[in-house]
């Protein structure tokens, strides 16, 4: 019998929330790691039970909490036990330095102000974890300010991929949540093909496991910046793909929904009868590569549902042809924004979609979006919804 | 002995109940006690003082004997009260919100 565990990281806390395959009944476990905020968890493709976690504050700064049982217990990797005098040094699973050395690193300059000044650069947190699809030790990690790193070694270390910052990062700005490397997804055909995004920097990819990276966002059309069509600069707010057509690629941008047919070196709009095309989620379904999902919010102004209706918009035919979900979703006097990590799909037969709202509602769809039930009205403001389904 | 004063977040994350106290060698400062108390918990380096710099975090203040010794040197020997165990160092998050 299959079952489903839906990963929920807010803004006091982790949750865990299970079902079986019929996703009536659920359980709800949590909150971990009480009001500390959890920018993602995310559970390894090959080893279910293995599950990292983002858990920062502003006062304490960045951990990583890892758990090898499916959330029932965490340790901070590296640091979990009482070093003997003997042990060398643990506690490093926390230490996101950048790489600045001669051999693989890059000098630690500047990046771009919100005023268009220069700024030095800043770790500030993690917001998103990427476990790799074949060994649950490998986990790359997507930083504010941005930039990727990589553990091999279930997260007790890590080191920074420091040619991203030399794509162009000097040009790189902050959007209004920070500079954070917000998405990170990696070609299950191809382990050394990734594709990452931020804000307010764009979308870039690597072909050769992050030797070398390059801007791709050809084709995105940005009035709020100085060329609307530069190379970098786009606030790109998420990316998605289907598995079986890797280089298809949908994106949620600022303003405008795009699609790339080429792995992201040429982009066009597929915003089509939307009622806004801002937002920030954007995911696909699990067997249908051209059904795409997206949370229509007002403007960059207001971040508000138009007309207080929360509407899910579904497109069946790969974009421009879209259509309201509104069957359980609340349709008056709703003010909730739905964050970029907050949406995922479960891979069941019928394949089941996922929310998370600033209001605290975790919403689940058991039949592709037709109708939708809030697993829990009441959490935190969900910062991020990752699904896993188990066998 | 010297006694420590944690808060609350880091005090679960280190899994201890209240105080710390911890024998500090040398003269007992603000980097002899960090250092004592990463050693015995390393899952707290980098949520006090930043790693490599060894900066205090921007929200974090060190208290002693009723005083603020946030902004002191970090080798400036700690107050003998402190430094017997009589007193505790504390460790405090910064007010901020409201």
């Amino acid at each position: 019998m299959s079952s489903v565990r839906v990963l929920v990281g807010t803004r006091k806390g982790a949750f865990i929330l299970t079902s079986d395959g019929q996703r009536k009944n659920w359980s709800v476990d949590g909150p971990h790691f009480t009001g500390w905020e959890i920018y993602h968890l995310k559970g390894s493709p090959t080893d279910p039970n293995r599950i990292y976690c983002s858990q920062t504050s502003s006062w304490f700064g960045q951990i990583i909490q890892r758990s090898d049982d499916g959330g029932k217990t965490w340790n901070t990797p590296g640091g979990e036990t009482m070093p003997s005098p003997y042990d060398p040094p643990g506690g490093v699973s926390n230490n996101f330095a950048y790489d600045t050395s001669p051999g693989t690193g890059r000098p630690l300059t500047t990046h771009q102000w919100y005023d268009g000044t220069q700024h030095p650069w800043e770790f500030k947190r993690v917001w998103h974890l990427e476990p790799s699809h074949t060994d649950p030790d490998v986990v790359y990690a997507g930083v504010e300010d941005a930039a990727m790193f990589r553990s091999t070694n279930g997260g007790q270390s890590w080191h920074e991929l420091a040619a991203l910052r030399a794509a162009e990062g000097e040009k790189w700005a902050p959007g209004a949540g920070g500079l954070g490397l917000h998405t990170i997804l990696i070609d299950p055909t191809n382990p050394d093909r990734i594709y990452i995004a931020i804000s307010s920097a764009g979308a870039f990819r690597t072909d050769d496991g992050g030797q070398s990276w390059k801007p791709i966002n050809r084709g995105l059309k940005s009035e709020y910046i100085p060329d609307p069509d530069a190379l970098v600069g786009h606030c790109v707010h998420r990316i998605a793909l289907h598995p079986a057509r890797p280089e298809v690629l949908y994106m949620q941008k600022h303003w405008d929904v795009m699609r790339t047919d080429d792995a992201g070196d040429h982009w066009y709009e597929i915003s089509g009868n939307l009622p806004t095309d801002f937002g920030f989620p954007i995911d696909v379904h699990a067997h249908e590569p051209e059904t795409i999902y997206v949370v229509p919010i007002k403007s960059d102004s207001e971040h508000i549902p138009p007309e207080g209706k929360l509407r899910v918009y579904r497109s069946r035919t790969g974009g421009n042809d879209w259509e309201p979900l509104t069957n359980g979703l609340p349709q008056k006097d709703c003010y909730v924004n739905v964050l970029r990590d907050a949406m995922a799909v479960d891979s069941l037969d019928d394949c089941g979609i996922y929310f998370g709202t600033t209001g605290g509602q975790v919403y689940a769809s058991p039949d592709g979006g037709d109708t939708w039930t809030p697993i829990v009205r009441d959490l935190p403001a969900v910062l991020s919804v990752e699904v896993q389904t188990l066998k | 002995m010297v006694r420590i004063e944690l808060p609350y977040h880091l005090r679960r994350l280190a899994r201890i109940d209240r105080e710390v106290a911890l024998d500090v060698e040398g003269t007992v400062t603000m980097t002899s006690v960090l250092d004592a108390l990463e050693t015995h918990y390393p899952m707290l380096r980098g949520t006090i003082r930043e790693h490599g710099t060894l900066k205090r975090r921007p929200l974090i203040r060190f208290f002693a004997c009723r005083q603020d010794i946030s902004h002191d040197p970090v080798d400036t020997p700690l107050p003998e009260a402190v430094a017997a165990g009589t007193e505790p160092l504390l460790i405090v998050g910064a007010v901020a919100g409201g």
